[in-house]
């Protein structure tokens, strides 16, 4: 019996040996020097990674332009007592004042951080919460978890405004379906109502709200599935329509904020994403067909003047054969650096590109896992203490 | 522990306890001709060995297997798959008393539905099982689980059977199931047996960092209701057997949901799923003259499955409620032709339809014909046995539009298997096997509405493997037995199907793009002893497996282990018995992985291990048997995943009492 014992014992002795747990650290951030420091008044940029849906892999990287240092993964070593780190999916990074907002989809919160460190400030819970914007004291956040009235499949979105200096939210207005991003002009907020839930019977509509009174004034008839939304220092409004990945192709509107009519139909001009610098709109289009069963990738530069496309692309150097799936865009307003990232399959880390004004690549960089949502900051981020 | 069919020469060193359990099998086609463990990897789990692992389902058991991975996302009605040798869970097939189970609509079988309750044996076959008479759908996978009922048997005069079980413990599980078993006089033996399962599978997983945060939070919404009935008929012919089986299983249960982020407490998760599956099945086999043997099978099943996500309860999420119904039909011939002594064939057609409905917004409502048609001859001679099959397969797929359906597909598949025994005074066989086999684009992966993808072809994978086996019994020592099992394997997945983003995150379609190596050794061990009255069961099991994705030479993370594969992986088993009294320790261990084929930091899985025990007496009152059996799994309450954000309970504990009659 006890040689019995001793043969169990030995045996479950050997059975541990091979088979100690690390210690469960959180996950470092890691730096590369990706280019040579410059200064400038734009001292750098956070790019937050939407993570893949479920995974709670969403990560905020910053890139600095004194050191040219680009670090992956800030959150969860700045905030080792938050639990599960920043979330998941990801969905908006904006700067305002001395907050920095980041929304987290599938977290449904946003989080909202201290510019100069990043800091945890505080989180404001809003179900599947999508994008947001600023005016005055307030943020705007747009929801797809509006009221559920009869019909539980026809809910309609929301936008929350929430108190910048109390981040409560105050008041809530009811818009379209599956409310998407928004702009600001004439004390007027602009809603992108995409409906992506209701397929095939996609919103087709701009919801416009009185910032006055925070209720919707009116909806814009534009076009199907609406998802983007950039101003022009024109007062004009580009919407872009993602059309039904079908027979309805994905193309970009144009409202004027005065009169709140659709005054063009950009037929040519599909758009996945946009961001506009000066007088030119940076627009790259994924635009997937059931009936091809493919993705076609374009690129353009649109003249907000004159409306017109100045060109079809904005890498110059063939670096675009090497996109997957281009997913973010962004353009330095100082040195008109084109910024974007490629997804990649969506389950391992993606690149993000720098290229030069003319189009040529000046550096890339590997990111989080879907990297997708650039905010640049004037402030330089505090190094960690180590 | 006895790693073969053939059943009297294995068990016959175990201690008395486990032959008075023992029941045999009726497989005549294997028995007593030859082994077919020596030729083709096999690993068996049966009679008292399974009811003694403190395990609930078919998927619990079939970790202490090697060359296996389970993708298990926790609780008792957390969805579990297998994978074998890290081929996809989409290449397993499984098995029901000889028939296969289907699902057409995406191919995976939730083995976490399958209870051991009325389970004599759980096997996994690598290749395929290499009986000679067998279904051509047992040559249509690349591994395989069979899963056998327990057939009845009667002792003595008796002509009842009667068998009650109450399980209860941890997660406010109740689980009582009652077995009747009735033998008439023509000989014809009947066994109904039901089930009834509850759990709220609510239980207690902490997060924790070590230089961070710590949290302890309760799983909700992962409650399992569940009935099972199963009623059985067996008889017997001059030449042969037939049986017919019944099978119904209803299910409600909770979609607990992955565990991100989230202001704490503020959400509910209520997603809900019910199942109702129902199966009749009927196999016949019976031999003509010395020479020829047939079997014959048919199956009907009706699969619904209902889900609901509904922001009336959970403001989250947003509304689903979705219906769906697979239907399938299957019969099947198999012919043995014994030529001689040392040659004989198999030739199997197998005819099975399958229809998938659902109420989705432009649904194809896809029908498939399938048409397998497979010969198989195997020679046995004194130091080599060899057999090779062809397989050949044919889908006919109609969907209700016009042009919606995928391309008839027709290919031929081979598979080469033999052994070698050098010596007759030594138990040692050498083994090797390939095999090509393809799996068929599920109905999901080719139409299901926004995802499909009607022009995906089959997604292939050639398996060659080679190892040995070595058998030695003792007499006069403590060590009674030792039973040896090794084998490398190398595997290749082609035409991968995977799911590509198409242009954001809500937008996915199938297609075949990825290309995996996968090197791998499965070792199995299993020792007995006997030290004057206590007996001892030693099994050990161990996986190594290099799987690597090498899918795209430009990928930077080209060459990456692929995702949820550990490299090292391990069981083991130890029982001791001693008069009435019966201990049972196991251990499990899956090392370090990670989550995604980028294998970087931010992927990383830690290893996980959990120790379970339990300890079982058993009583004779009157007529009756009475065992109490009392188990603690995951002893040390580690706190692991196995799936990414879905925690697996800690300690938790049960209490089983069975009375048999």
């Amino acid at each position: 019996m006890r040689k019995t014992k001793i043969v169990i014992i030995i045996f479950i002795s050997l059975m541990f040996f091979n088979s100690c747990r690390k210690d469960n650290l959180v996950i470092p951030s890691t730096d590369e020097n990706v280019t040579d420091g410059e200064t400038g008044e734009i001292k750098g940029f956070f790019l937050l990674n939407e993570g893949n849906m479920g995974s709670n892999k969403s990560t905020l990287d910053y890139f600095d332009y004194e050191t040219g240092i680009y670090t992956k993964n800030i959150y969860a070593e700045r905030n080792p007592g938050v639990v599960k780190e920043l979330g998941d999916v990801g969905n908006d990074i904006q700067i305002y004042g001395e907050k920095l907002y980041a929304v987290i989809n599938c977290s449904h919160f946003v989080e909202v951080m201290d510019i100069n460190t990043a800091k945890h400030k505080a989180i404001i819970s809003i179900p599947n919460c999508r994008y947001i914007k600023f005016h005055k004291q307030y943020a705007y956040v747009s929801s797809y978890a509006g009221p559920v009235k009869i019909d539980p499949n026809a809910r309609l979105g929301y936008v929350a405004r929430i108190d910048t200096t109390t981040l409560t939210i105050k008041d809530t207005c009811v818009v379209g379906y599956q409310p998407e991003e928004m702009v600001v002009a004439n004390n007027k907020l602009y809603v992108a109502n995409s409906g992506g839930y209701k397929v095939p019977d996609y919103d087709n509509t701009v919801s416009v709200i009185d910032l006055n009174t925070f209720k919707e004034i009116k909806k814009i008839k534009v076009a199907i599935n609406l998802h983007r939304m950039e101003l022009d220092r024109f007062g004009n409004i580009w919407v872009s329509s993602r059309g039904d990945y079908k027979n309805v192709n994905s193309k970009t509107y144009i409202i004027d904020s005065k009169t709140d009519k659709v005054t063009d139909v950009m037929e040519l001009l599909p758009c996945s994403n946009m961001t506009i610098s000066g007088d030119s709109l940076y627009v790259y289009s994924t635009e997937w067909s059931w009936i091809t069963e493919k993705n076609t990738i374009t690129y353009a530069i649109v003249n907000t003047k004159t409306k017109k496309i100045v060109s079809r692309k904005f890498i110059t150097d063939g670096t675009e054969k090497n996109i997957q799936i281009p997913y973010g865009i962004a353009v330095n307003p100082n040195t008109k650096e084109i910024f974007t990232t490629d997804a990649k399959d969506y389950v391992t880390p993606g690149t993000l590109y720098c290229f030069n004004p003319d189009g040529t690549k000046k550096w890339s960089v590997t990111t989080g896992d879907i990297p997708a949502h650039i905010v640049f900051t004037h402030r330089q981020l505090k190094p960690l203490k180590k | 522990m006895t790693p073969t069919y053939s059943f009297p020469k294995t068990t016959k060193n175990h201690t008395n306890t486990i032959q008075k359990d023992t029941i045999h099998f009726n497989d005549v086609t294997i028995q007593g001709k030859y082994t077919p463990s020596k030729i083709i990897p096999v690993q068996t789990l049966e009679g008292v060995d399974l009811e003694r692992l403190s395990v609930v389902s078919v998927a619990d058991a079939v970790r202490y297997f090697s060359g296996v991975q389970i993708k298990d996302y926790g609780g008792i009605g957390g969805l579990k798959t297998v994978n074998i040798r890290s081929m996809g869970t989409n290449h397993v097939g499984v098995f029901y008393d000889g028939i296969q189970l289907g699902n057409a609509q995406n191919g995976q079988i939730d083995l976490g539905r399958f209870s051991l309750d009325n389970m004599e044996a759980v096997s996994l076959y690598n290749g395929q099982k290499s009986a000679v008479l067998q279904p051509a759908k047992d040559y249509a996978s690349a591994g395989s689980i069979y899963m056998k009922t327990k057939t009845p048997t009667f002792k003595d005069n008796k002509t009842n059977n009667y068998k009650a079980t109450l399980k209860g413990g941890s997660f406010e599980t109740i689980n009582p199931s009652l077995t009747w078993e009735h033998k008439f006089k023509s000989n014809i033996k009947t066994a109904i047996n039901a089930e009834y399962l509850y759990t709220s599978g609510k239980y207690k997983f902490t997060y924790a960092k070590k230089n961070g945060y710590d949290t302890t939070e309760v799983r909700k919404n992962g409650d399992l209701e569940a009935i099972r009935a199963e009623a059985g008929i067996f008889g017997q012919l001059k030449n042969g057997e037939w049986k017919a089986k019944a099978y119904f299983y209803n299910s409600e249960r909770g979609y607990p949901g992955a565990s991100v982020r989230e202001e704490p407490g503020k959400y509910k998760h209520e997603d809900r799923q019910w199942d109702r599956n129902f199966f009749v099945q009927s196999s016949l086999r019976n031999s003509f003259g010395k020479n020829y043997t047939m079997l014959l099978n048919a199956k009907y099943s009706n699969d619904y499955l209902h889900y609901v996500s509904d922001p009336r309860l959970d403001v989250t999420t947003m509304y689903v409620n979705n219906t769906y119904l697979q239907q399938e039909c299957y019969f099947s011939v198999a012919n043995e032709f014994n030529f001689f002594e040392w040659w004989n064939a198999n030739l199997a057609v197998d005819y099975q339809w399958n229809t998938l409905d659902a109420d989705l917004i432009d649904f194809a409502y896809p029908q498939r014909n399938t048409i397998l048609s497979a010969f198989a001859t195997s020679f046995r001679f004194e130091k080599v046995k060899v057999q090779g099959s062809v397989l050949h397969t044919f889908v006919h797929d109609n969907t209700k539009a016009v042009g919606g359906a995928a391309e008839n597909k027709s290919i031929f598949t081979p598979t080469l298997v033999a052994s070698y025994s050098p010596f007759n005074e030594i138990d040692l066989d050498f083994r090797a096997f390939y095999k090509r086999i393809f799996r068929m684009p599920t109905l999901n992966d080719l139409y299901y509405t926004f995802i499909g993808n009607k022009y995906l072809d089959p997604e292939y994978t050639n398996q060659y493997n080679l190892g040995f086996t070595y058998i030695k019994d003792f007499e006069n020592v403590w060590l009674k037995k030792i039973d040896i099992q090794i084998d490398g394997y190398f595997n290749q997945i082609d035409d991968k199907i995977i799911a590509m983003p198409t242009s954001n995150q809500f937008q996915w379609t199938m297609i075949n793009l990825g290309y995996v190596e996968i090197r791998g050794i499965d070792v199995a061990l299993q020792f007995s002893w006997k030290i004057g009255e206590v007996g001892l069961g030693t099994r050990v099991n161990y996986t190594y497996q290099k799987a690597q994705d090498f899918t795209n030479p430009e990928d930077e993370w080209y060459g990456g282990q692929i995702p949820y594969i550990p490299w090292h992986s391990a069981s083991s088993v130890i029982n001791v018995q001693y008069k009435n009294w019966d201990m049972n320790y196991s251990f499990i261990y899956t090392g370090e992985r990670y989550e995604s084929r980028a294998n970087i930091i931010e992927n990383y899985a830690q290893p996980w291990y959990t120790h379970d025990l339990s300890l079982s007496k058993k009583f004779e009152w009157e007529k009756a048997d009475l065992k109490i059996t009392a188990e603690i799994n995951n002893i040390f309450d580690q706190q692991y995943e196995v799936v990414q954000c879905y925690p697996m309970p800690g300690t938790n504990f049960k209490l089983r009492a069975t009375v048999t009659l």
